[in-house]
């Protein structure tokens, strides 16, 4: 049994060590706005916030949470940077099939809490999940509305 | 689907097998042995109503009957069920702009949820499909109709009910008003009794000078709802005590399980509910999706062995090398897929012959959400099933007949579709609802079936690897005076839905190579076919996406040899095609100007190129701009300009050419499905690159309305790119490629 911090809830998962956060967050309680994309930290469809920093969560161990505080997208308009986030996504119009945005936006999130103001190269750096879709370009017009 | 022609559904021969799917072989529901698979859709239901209740009976003529689609809410929302599935490319916005031009309610105050199966929603020229670039514009004018039927039945109850002539009362955004005096009715008041009324046949609609949604950037309805977690994809799906399934499939497609060495150890592991044999898989039922997946993958299973050669099956020697050695290789003559003029005689006096050989991989969706499904048997015998799909109608009679159930026990839901790309249509063994259907039954409980990451790139169903032979002739003046192209492979048109295209030449394998709108006034086209033992699918604008990058390429070979520009080339043969013409201008406007370079950049040498293309009954004309660098092409800047005739929401269109586009980038640069000894190599996006921000260029989209047909808007952004990129490189480098990927191709730095 572990007791982790999702979202300022203390939450328990009676669960196998090395199950990863992510199927955690999915199966065990039931919040699903957090995806499932490819399982091997490479798309990052499963970013939440893990102490202030994007974690992608498949990759995750739920036993290497331990006292740290877990944010997902289901929390992200309680965060007055997330909030910021979310109105910029949908000014910028970006979602398409919408998969990869529980991710994109909590990328961002945690970039601009990190860098309030970051330079085109930041952006460029922070942002690396994966869009079928294409809306890069979109997602990097968002991210400079949300830190203006 | 690229054929508006009408489809002769009702001859279709349902090919669904009749033992279900637990006792088939993988190949056998393939349907590579018994030809092409399936599909009797909508109209069987609507010939057994004929038959039942006489002629006069015969279901309604599908987006006619206001209520299947409009449920006006008390509180002035308006619930539209759609006959299209969303999945990123906007429909449900479409939708809700289209019907509320009409219906005069603000699309901002929709909801729309894809409509369960039923003749009503057969808006495809009587079939029921999200695909081929086709919802809008099968559907605008019955959509269209459809909200001003509404409109007026609304305005005749509120006649009624305010003792007023029709005449006398307009609408308001969801309001009747009787301006003179003063009162108004919402819809949502008059619903009840308006939906009873007899609808008129005839209705006026709109002026469209008076447009206010349709032709404007209306914001998407799913935005918000996307950039905060709160859609719910087919993934996302729970339903009361199911157990999640994970699956296992066989290395080599089509082989069996024949032995599972340690199944009692694998049940003894943790939350494991139950493990089970399918058609050319293994599956263990547990408590977790986690659990599941843990416990199959413990699981050691001996498979059957595949054929040493041949392609009836998946060899133990096949690769896609050796397949494409086998299409470059085949001698036998095509059946003419385009003939104008006499090619032979225009070689035979040909000033200069050249020849080229094209051809292109197999490709994954690579769609971001893995696919999965919930099967539910009910306590009266019905089965709910949650399924990602672009044919409802279709799973529902596949998903019956899996079942041993008729069609109407079968309750479909079709989610959101997290990218899709062509992923979900029918394609037999490549989706996982028949596994849910299976394990629900066996272990009398809902059973939710998700393939990992690594089972979707080893199962999905891809774009075909494909092949051309091109040979120009030109004359003294360096103006060609005859093309020839082989094309030989297999398209998926006719792999699926042979049983209604009945065409020999399949569209699907040679859009893109014939109907070119260029003057060239000999033209000899051939397709051979030659089936691979691969289960192929439909891939964002099917033929075209590789096709479009093997013409538009050879375009550029012919200008080259005749010593001319090839844009030039281009504008001089379309000088009598108005449309394309204006089209090509305007990219080149876009552009800044046509210049081919090389010319300096921000310290280095760049260049650029042109392709158009013709897809889903649009036009486009696409200019890239690329340099080299580290033997890698890295593009910078994309123009598109695209001519659908007419459209509905620019903003989305833009989004829509933009996403194609990355798409069509991705696939120039990057991805291959790569066979060798049978099996696929790349299980994940670690080895299957697919584009990343860092290679996403700079997008510019340019519209233009010419007031023809409406064409498709999801896949037509794509075509033109890979060979605008390709010709830009040949451009730089001189290099000219003609297999893709590019990565393939180490490219010399300029």
């Amino acid at each position: 049994m572990y007791e982790i911090d999702v979202n300022g809830e203390k939450r328990q998962a009676d669960v196998e060590a090395g199950t990863p956060l992510l199927w955690v967050l999915r199966d065990t309680l039931g919040m699903t706005g957090t995806k499932y994309g490819c399982g091997i930290a490479q798309c990052g469809a499963c970013t939440v916030i893990v102490d202030g920093a994007a974690m992608r969560s498949c990759q995750f161990p739920v036993e290497a949470v331990g006292d740290s505080k877990v944010t997902t997208i289901e929390a992200i308009e309680q965060d007055e940077v997330g909030r910021k986030v979310v109105e910029a996504w949908v000014e910028a119009q970006v979602p398409q099939c919408g998969y990869c945005q529980s991710g994109q936006v909590m990328a961002a999130t945690a970039l601009l809490k990190e860098t309030p103001k970051p330079s085109d190269q930041d952006i460029a750096d922070a942002m690396t999940n994966l869009c079928r879709c294409g809306t890069y370009n979109h997602i990097a017009s968002a991210v400079r509305r949300a830190a203006a | 689907m690229n054929d508006l022609s009408p489809l002769d559904v009702s001859s279709a021969t349902p090919l669904v097998p009749d033992e279900g799917v637990a006792n088939l072989s993988r190949r056998r529901f393939l349907g590579v042995a018994s030809g092409a698979l399936v599909l009797a859709v909508a109209l069987p239901h609507r010939r057994a109503l004929a038959q039942a209740e006489g002629a006069g009976a015969i279901a309604p003529k599908p987006g006619t009957r206001v209520p299947a689609f409009l449920e006006l809410r008390p509180d002035g929302s308006v619930k539209l069920l759609s006959a299209f599935i969303e999945g990123g490319q906007g429909i449900n916005t479409a939708m809700a702009q289209i019907v509320g031009e009409e219906l005069d309610v603000d699309p901002a105050r929709f909801e729309v949820e894809c409509a369960p199966p039923g003749p009503d929603y057969a808006l495809v020229n009587g079939l029921r499909m999200t695909g081929g670039s086709f919802s809008t514009r099968s559907s605008y004018a019955a959509m269209r109709r459809l909200g001003a039927t509404a409109r007026e039945m609304l305005i005749r109850a509120a006649a009624g009910r305010l003792k007023v002539q029709d005449g006398e009362l307009s609408t308001e955004d969801g309001k009747v008003v009787h301006a003179a005096s003063g009162r108004s009715l919402s819809y949502g008041e008059l619903a009840g009794e308006a939906l009873l009324l007899q609808p008129k046949e005839e209705v006026p609609l709109r002026d469209p000078a008076t447009f206010r949604y349709i032709r404007k950037p209306v914001a998407r309805l799913d935005v918000r709802d996307k950039s905060t977690g709160k859609a719910v994809y087919a993934i996302d799906q729970k339903v009361d005590g199911m157990l999640y399934a994970a699956v296992t499939h066989a290395p080599v497609f089509g082989t069996e399980p024949e032995a599972l060495d340690n199944e009692a150890e694998v049940k003894a592991m943790p939350g494991v509910h139950s493990v089970h044999r399918l058609p050319s898989a293994v599956a263990v039922a547990a408590d977790s999706w986690w659990r599941a997946r843990q416990a199959v993958e413990a699981l050691k299973v001996r498979w059957s062995e595949p054929p040493k050669d041949g392609l009836d099956a998946m060899s133990s020697s096949f690769s896609s090398e050796s397949l494409l050695a086998t299409l470059k290789g085949a001698k036998e003559k095509g059946l003419p897929s385009e003939t104008e003029g006499d090619a032979d005689a225009a070689f035979a006096k040909a000033a200069k012959v050249i020849e080229a050989e094209y051809d292109a991989p197999y490709l994954a969706h690579a769609q971001l959400e893995p696919p999965s499904s919930i099967a539910r048997f009910n306590p009266d015998g019905t089965l709910d099933l949650w399924v990602p799909n672009q044919m409802p109608e279709l799973f529902q009679a596949v998903a019956a007949k899996t079942a041993g159930l008729s069609p109407e026990q079968v309750k479909i839901h079709s989610p959101l579709l997290g990218g899709f790309f062509g992923r979900h249509f029918m394609y037999g063994p490549s989706n996982p609802f028949p596994q849910a259907i299976v394990l629900a039954k066996a272990t009398g409980k809902p059973v939710k079936v998700l393939w990992s990451r690594e089972e979707e790139f080893l199962n999905d169903a891809v774009r075909p690897l494909s092949f051309s032979r091109f040979r120009a002739a030109l004359d003294a003046s360096g103006q060609p005076t005859a093309i020839e192209v082989k094309t030989v492979g297999e398209g998926p048109i006719a792999r699926w839905f042979g049983a209604i295209f009945k065409n020999p030449v399949d569209s699907s394998a040679v859009e893109g190579i014939v109907e070119k709108p260029y003057a060239i006034p000999n033209r000899k086209m051939e397709f051979l076919k030659i089936a691979h033992p691969v289960n192929i699918a439909f891939w964002r604008s099917v033929g075209h996406s590789m096709n479009d990058f093997f013409y538009e390429s050879f375009f550029d070979e012919i200008a080259e040899a005749g010593g001319k520009d090839p844009f030039e080339l281009r504008l001089a043969l379309l000088k009598d095609k108005p449309r394309h013409l204006n089209l090509l201008k305007a990219a080149a406007e876009l552009s800044g100007g046509w210049k081919r370079g090389p010319y300096d950049a921000e310290g280095g040498k760049r260049a650029r190129g042109v392709a158009m293309a013709s897809p889903f009954g649009s036009e486009t004309a696409t200019i890239a701009e690329v340099s080299i660098a580290g033997g890698e092409a890295k593009v910078h800047q994309l123009w598109i300009a695209i001519d659908p005739g007419s459209i509905v929401n620019p903003a989305i269109v833009k989004a829509q050419v933009e996403s194609a586009a990355a798409l069509g980038l991705s696939s120039a640069l990057f991805e291959q499905v790569v066979y060798k000894n049978g099996e696929r190599q790349a299980k994940n996006y670690d080895a299957y690159k697919i584009l990343s921000r860092d290679h996403m260029p700079e997008v510019h989209v340019t519209i233009i309305e010419s007031g023809e047909p409406m064409g498709g808007i999801g896949e037509p952004g794509l075509p033109g790119v890979p060979p605008a990129v390709a010709n830009a490189l040949a451009a730089l480098s001189g290099q000219r490629v003609r297999s893709l990927p590019m990565a393939n191709t180490k490219l010399s730095g300029a």
